[in-house]
């Protein structure tokens, strides 16, 4: 590999994604795996299941914004992975969840957390919260193709904002349309029931203990009833990854809190 | 038609290595030091925003002295050059040999076939290891030979008496803020005191964690220097 070195008008500047297309590399080659797949299964008279990953969701309490996401990935109605992690830490000050085809979602949480921390080193300061989301919904935009033929990401983005000094939080929609939420969100195929039980718990400025519980609570309900979102795997010790993030940065609750906020929750839904 | 002069390849090569030459000496200097916690890079720079000491990967830092347009592209070129590897391959694969291989190949390329004049600059790449042994300073010059040094190393105009000075004062036990004087000392020479505005300082650290590069603050700095 040669160092890439490019004239002064022809420069790619800070997107990662703008190097490798000038470098010949399609950083969404989605849409023309789908179209080979597509014509494969119809040969065979099958339909090729792909593996999807499910609910998420974020809220905003006194400092920060919580986000939070089940564990499963699911290909049609098989558990395809038990211990899938779809909400990590994009940088410093924010998290990215993600819902939708499994494969594509974590290659699009790669390649934005690369951008962010590229964008930082080449630009020698970081982009701003709401640059960030911009930069997430470009890239959802350039996956539209493989969108409209089944293969969809639909991320969620969330980070504490030092200009304003709070948490702040966006989802998008397949064409990389990016919307801010004021409270708090849900996505995925369980996002209907955890919204509910967001909707109904969120308070203004409620706390970080509160926040965490209250998600765990909408997860909890979401895998109730929605049958591709998992609840927490007692079994096995996998829990849902809920994490907060304030100006300190990002903080995962660890199961051993997680486990203890569940058994709550079972007591109650026991002596119902 | 008129007739070219007739230039000696020899006196070409070294009238392009003196240009070189002259044009990083009227820059300022900058010194690497491994020390038990980290690689700290202690550049003399005014400037609080055109950087001379960047980051170019995860355990990896770049230092350039001369011409700073010249310079930062190169940073700029390092810092794409690691995050495709790291993108096609792994993280674990970047590493500051091939980069610093990269590096000396275009400065040698630029300095005897491709460029209209050479470049004007001296690089360091730095990467830091899990124990001092495991660290790499490999100091390119403008005309592509690649250093592979230890302990310390020197860049930029005066870096014999600098590294004459740092031979007499260097040890491979001093803690951070020792470090930091012992640099600055080195840097300014006898004859004059460099306060801590004039300072670039930043590190490697050797903690383990996924980013080791690190700023050190001017105040920071003012206090390693009391």
């Amino acid at each position: 590999m040669t160092m890439p070195r490019f004239a002064a008008g022809d420069d790619p500047g800070a997107s990662f994604p703008d190097l490798l297309r000038k470098l010949g590399i399609d950083p969404f080659p989605a849409a023309a795996l789908r179209g080979e797949i597509g014509r494969i299964d119809s040969l065979r008279g099958t339909d090729t299941v792909i593996p999807h990953a499910t609910t998420c969701l974020a809220l905003t309490y006194d400092g920060g914004v919580v986000m939070a996401g089940d564990r499963r990935a699911t290909m049609g109605n098989l558990i395809s992975t038990r211990s899938v992690e779809k909400v990590v830490p994009a940088d410093d000050l924010s998290g990215v969840a993600i819902a939708g085809t499994a494969g594509l979602a974590m290659e699009m949480i790669k390649l934005f957390q690369l951008q962010l921390e590229y964008y930082e080193k080449v630009e020698g300061q970081s982009l701003s919260l709401e640059g960030k989301a911009n930069q997430l919904s470009m890239m959802v935009r350039s996956n539209m193709p493989a969108a409209m033929q089944g293969l969809s990401v639909v991320p969620l983005f969330a980070g504490f904002d030092p200009l304003v000094g709070r948490g702040r939080l966006w989802d998008f929609d397949i064409t990389g349309g990016r919307y801010e939420e004021r409270d708090f969100v849900a996505i995925g195929s369980g996002s209907t029931l955890a919204s509910t039980v967001l909707r109904v718990g969120w308070r203004t400025n409620i706390t970080r203990e509160a926040a965490v519980e209250l998600a765990a609570r909408a997860l909890w309900e979401a895998s109730d009833a929605d049958i591709a979102t998992g609840g927490p795997d007692i079994l096995r010790g996998i829990y849902p990854i809920v994490a907060s993030i304030d100006s300190a940065g990002w903080n995962r609750v660890g199961d051993d809190a997680l486990a203890a906020i569940f058994d709550t929750i079972m007591r109650e839904v026991r002596s119902r | 038609m008129s007739m070219p002069f007739y230039v000696s390849p020899e006196q070409m090569m070294k009238d392009r290595a003196d240009y070189a030459r002259k044009g990083i000496a009227r820059g300022r200097a900058l010194v690497a030091l491994q020390t038990p916690s980290c690689i700290v890079i202690v550049a003399e720079n005014p400037s609080t925003t055109l950087r001379k000491v960047s980051e170019i990967y995860d355990h990896i830092a770049f230092a350039g002295v001369g011409k700073y347009n010249e310079f930062d592209q190169l940073r700029v070129a390092g810092v794409r050059a690691a995050e495709l590897r790291g993108y096609h391959y792994s993280r674990n694969d970047v590493d500051a040999r091939s980069l610093a291989n990269q590096y000396a190949q275009v400065l040698g390329e630029v300095f005897s076939t491709s460029g209209p004049k050479p470049l004007e600059v001296e690089l360091l790449v730095a990467e830091v290891g899990d124990a001092p042994e495991h660290d790499r300073l490999f100091h390119i010059l403008y005309d592509g030979t690649l250093l592979d040094e230890k302990r310390f190393c020197a860049l930029g105009g005066d870096a014999e008496g600098i590294t004459k000075r740092l031979e007499s004062t260097y040890r491979d036990d001093l803690e951070l803020a020792k470090a930091i004087k012992v640099a600055v000392a080195a840097l300014s020479g006898p004859d004059r005191n460099v306060a801590a505005a004039d300072l670039e300082v930043a590190t490697l650290a050797r903690d383990g964690r996924r980013r080791s590069f690190a700023r050190i603050t001017d105040d920071a700095v003012t206090a390693a220097l009391r």
